[in-house]
């Protein structure tokens, strides 16, 4: 393993802390994504919940959403925000053992949430349910990568900082203000705490959190993402240097506006409603800048988008981000959000993000970064990315298209009045409804996840040593 | 909200609304034409057109701010500032509500001045009592009425607190609270096992009549003062009957020992607060009629 390590070391940048995060991305995307397809089919088949509480839904579930954000996604985010900086600041990263520390600390963080979610052990908020203990290892571990990322900015040997850079530090600074807010909290004992924010402002503090969530975590890190991986993949030039300068400082100057677009029509005051539908409107343009900025890169490269399935993971995440960011200025209008809120239509348009924008920008850039990592000229197969990408884009839509159906019908369903003023249907009819669109989900996430194993058999392969020199040998020994 | 926290908010939105407004028309002047010229930065191989901003987007943007602004003064959001419309969530819904008073009150006060005897088996009333049944009553009672552990079977016409229209009524406006105290410290473990036996035999089932007779004595002491001296219970006190094999927390022999050693509790939820007069007169039409 040292020997393999020693012939993989870059003579100027630290490649081992990318290529840890590269792989567990890959890991902890199955994982995340197994989980979920698990609690897709409780909810078609309520059957699957066993007897053991450590498998039940209302447990899975929280574990599915960190697994995927935190673990696959925020894996993506390290293993890429640290070979970009190095790559764009033409510098090592400041410190190796520091580089280390938030490695090990964050996979120390993930298993701290695969054992407590299970036990029940949760603050109860959403996309931030580990207790206190782990809350606090998260702030330092984060400490410690803004340290590293900012460090090796500060020491970069070219004059300009890359878009690349900013979309990463906003995500970086923003994330790290979130979680500290979000989760002052008072423990009664080690694995119990109480939230310092009561009733409607405990509300507010959540979904401003957990709108940021996206718009820091799962969209400004990915657009980081996406600024370096999509020119360097088509080989051309970013469209639009100030489109970037515009749609960078709106888009983090409107998100942290957004969150009350969570909580319409409820205890929250309205001008705080209001506030939160005109900005999550505003930020349309802003949001569609990245993905505009994205995709007219590729001017005078389309013909790569026939032979190269990696550009077209790349691009069709764009597509996805486009279509998801106008989703969601959409169903932050009050009169959409009565229709939509509370029904199935709020998951699919997640998971637009989750998968179509989120998971395929990260599958794109780690099938463009491993070969480079572990000193390989291209993946062990083309093919197989392309079956990967298919299956990636098949999955989604089937995901996406059965949660608008169920949710349009649920809405529909829940607002159904008699001439005599009584509801039409009750709401377990609503549920019943429901079955055909959650056993498609169950197909489109399965398949989605199928394919996260095609690309770990992809990644293995390339991985070992013998088979891009020798093919033929390394067949045989198999 | 105090006037410094509606300065705040609206100090802090217009900042936003207007930085990006700047920002924007700042980035507008026309350079280049498209793929003419890079900003002549290189980082790591990529460089960077400074193209124009697509005039569609530009134009998209500046819509929605225009469509922001004109919302925010329509409309609560600066502050304390009402808006010029003078709307409120509570306003709309109690302007909605009233409406659907209004709309609905007809049929309503046709059916509050009839009889639960005389709508019991009206159809439009039945559709009606079900619906109003399957969205406040199902998630206990089942869909079907039928009951389940610890919740009552309303179609068999047997009543732990009774079956008249009055009774149904009174029980959902008021709710009821079913209390079986628990004798396990009292009758000791030989005592439970003789007055089960003994509870068991008041329903015609099979066992020891020794161990039944001894039970018989602890029910006359204990039992007999809700259940009554026959075991038939007394609807004044929710006591169920013990006789006709109709068991709300299970027949068996260890459920019934176990509800005599622990006690049981049941709750039905008062719902005055929660549906009006006339969806209470309908539903209690609903249930009488469930087995009449």
């Amino acid at each position: 393993m040292s020997e393999l390590n020693a012939a993989l070391e870059h003579p100027t940048y630290n490649y081992k802390v990318v290529r840890q995060f590269a792989i567990m991305t890959v890991v902890w995307g199955i994982v995340g994504m197994l989980v979920g397809v698990l609690i897709a089919a409780q909810l078609a088949w309520p059957q699957l919940n066993p007897g053991l509480e450590w498998l039940h839904f209302g447990r899975l579930r929280p574990l599915h959403t960190n697994a995927v954000i935190f673990a696959f996604g925020g894996c993506a985010l390290f293993a890429t925000s640290f070979y970009v900086v190095q790559r764009t600041c033409q510098t090592r990263l400041i410190s190796d053992k520091l580089a280390a520390a938030v490695f090990w600390g964050w996979q120390l963080v993930i298993v701290a949430a695969a054992i407590t979610l299970p036990l029940g052990l949760t603050t109860s908020k959403e996309y931030a349910e580990l207790e206190w203990p782990i809350d606090i290892l998260i702030t330092v571990i984060w400490v410690l990568y803004a340290i590293v990322f900012f460090g090796t900015i500060a020491k970069r040997k070219v004059h300009h900082i890359y878009v690349a850079n900013w979309f990463y530090g906003a995500f970086i600074i923003a994330v790290a203000i979130l979680h500290i807010l979000n989760s002052m909290e008072v423990p009664v004992s080690l694995t119990k705490s109480y939230s310092v924010y009561s009733g409607t402002v405990d509300a507010m503090v959540q979904w401003w959190y957990g709108h940021n969530a996206v718009g820091f975590f799962l969209t400004a890190g990915f657009l980081g993402m996406m600024y370096y991986f999509v020119p360097k993949q088509a080989e051309r030039p970013v469209y639009s240097y100030r489109l970037s300068i515009v749609h960078f400082w709106a888009l983090v100057a409107v998100y942290i506006w957004a969150g009350p677009h969570h909580l319409h029509y409820t205890a929250l005051p309205d001008w705080a409603q209001s506030l939160g539908m005109v900005m999550s409107l505003i930020l349309l343009a802003p949001s569609w800048g990245g993905m505009i900025n994205g995709i007219m890169t590729l001017s005078g490269a389309w013909h790569k988008l026939r032979t190269d399935p990696i550009l077209r993971f790349l691009v069709v995440s764009l597509s996805f981000y486009g279509m998801s960011t106008f989703e969601g200025p959409m169903m932050s209008i009050k009169t959409v959000n009565a229709l939509s809120h509370y029904t199935d239509w709020t998951i699919g348009h997640v998971h637009s993000g989750a998968l179509g924008w989120v998971a395929m920008i990260s599958i794109g850039s780690m099938y463009h970064l491993i070969p480079i990592l572990f000193n390989k000229e291209r993946m062990y197969s083309v093919d197989l990315i392309n079956v990967h990408f298919w299956m990636s884009t098949i999955g989604t839509v089937l995901y996406i298209a059965s949660m608008w159906v169920n949710g349009i019908m649920q809405g529909l369903m829940w607002r159904a009045y008699n001439q005599d003023g009584t509801l039409t249907y009750s709401f377990v009819e609503s549920v019943a409804a429901s079955y055909p669109g959650y056993v498609v989900r169950v197909l489109g996430g399965g398949i989605f996840f199928a394919g996260m194993l095609v690309m770990a058999y992809n990644v293995y392969m390339t991985t070992r040593r013998d088979v891009a020199a020798q093919p033929v040998a390394a067949a045989s020994a198999a | 909200m105090t006037s410094f926290w509606s300065l705040w908010v609206i100090v802090l939105t217009t900042v936003t609304i207007v930085g990006v407004t700047w920002i924007l028309f700042a980035n507008r002047k026309r350079g280049p034409g498209v793929g003419e010229k890079t900003t002549g930065h290189v980082y790591d191989g990529i460089e960077e057109y400074d193209n124009p901003l697509p005039s569609w987007w530009f134009t998209m943007f500046v819509l929605t701010i225009i469509f922001g602004l004109g919302y925010l003064a329509l409309y609560p959001g600066m502050g304390n500032f009402p808006g010029l419309l003078g709307w409120t969530e509570i306003e709309q819904h109690e302007r909605e509500v009233a409406k659907a008073e209004e709309k609905y009150r007809e049929v309503r006060d046709r059916y509050l001045a009839m009889s639960v005897e005389e709508i019991a088996h009206d159809p439009a009333v039945r559709k009606m009592g079900m619906r109003l049944f399957s969205n406040n009553c199902s998630t206990c009672h089942g869909s079907d009425a039928k009951g389940a552990y610890g919740f009552p079977n309303l179609t068999d016409d047997d009543w732990l607190y009774g079956g008249s229209p009055e009774a149904i009524k009174a029980t959902l406006i008021n709710g009821r609270q079913g209390a079986m105290p628990a004798w396990g410290a009292i009758l000791g473990d030989q005592g439970v096992t003789e007055t089960t036996a003994y509870v068991l035999s008041l329903s015609g089932r099979d066992v020891d009549a020794e161990v039944a007779a001894a039970g018989a004595k602890h029910f006359q002491t204990y039992c007999v003062a809700c259940h009554g001296p026959e075991g038939k219970g007394n609807q004044a006190l929710g006591a169920p009957n013990l006789t006709n094999g109709i068991w709300l927390y299970g027949g068996t022999e260890e459920q019934i020992a176990h509800t005599l050693r622990a006690g049981r509790n049941g709750k039905m939820p008062a719902h005055e607060n929660l549906l009006s007069e006339d969806k209470i007169h309908i539903l209690t039409a609903y249930v009488y009629g469930l087995s009449r």
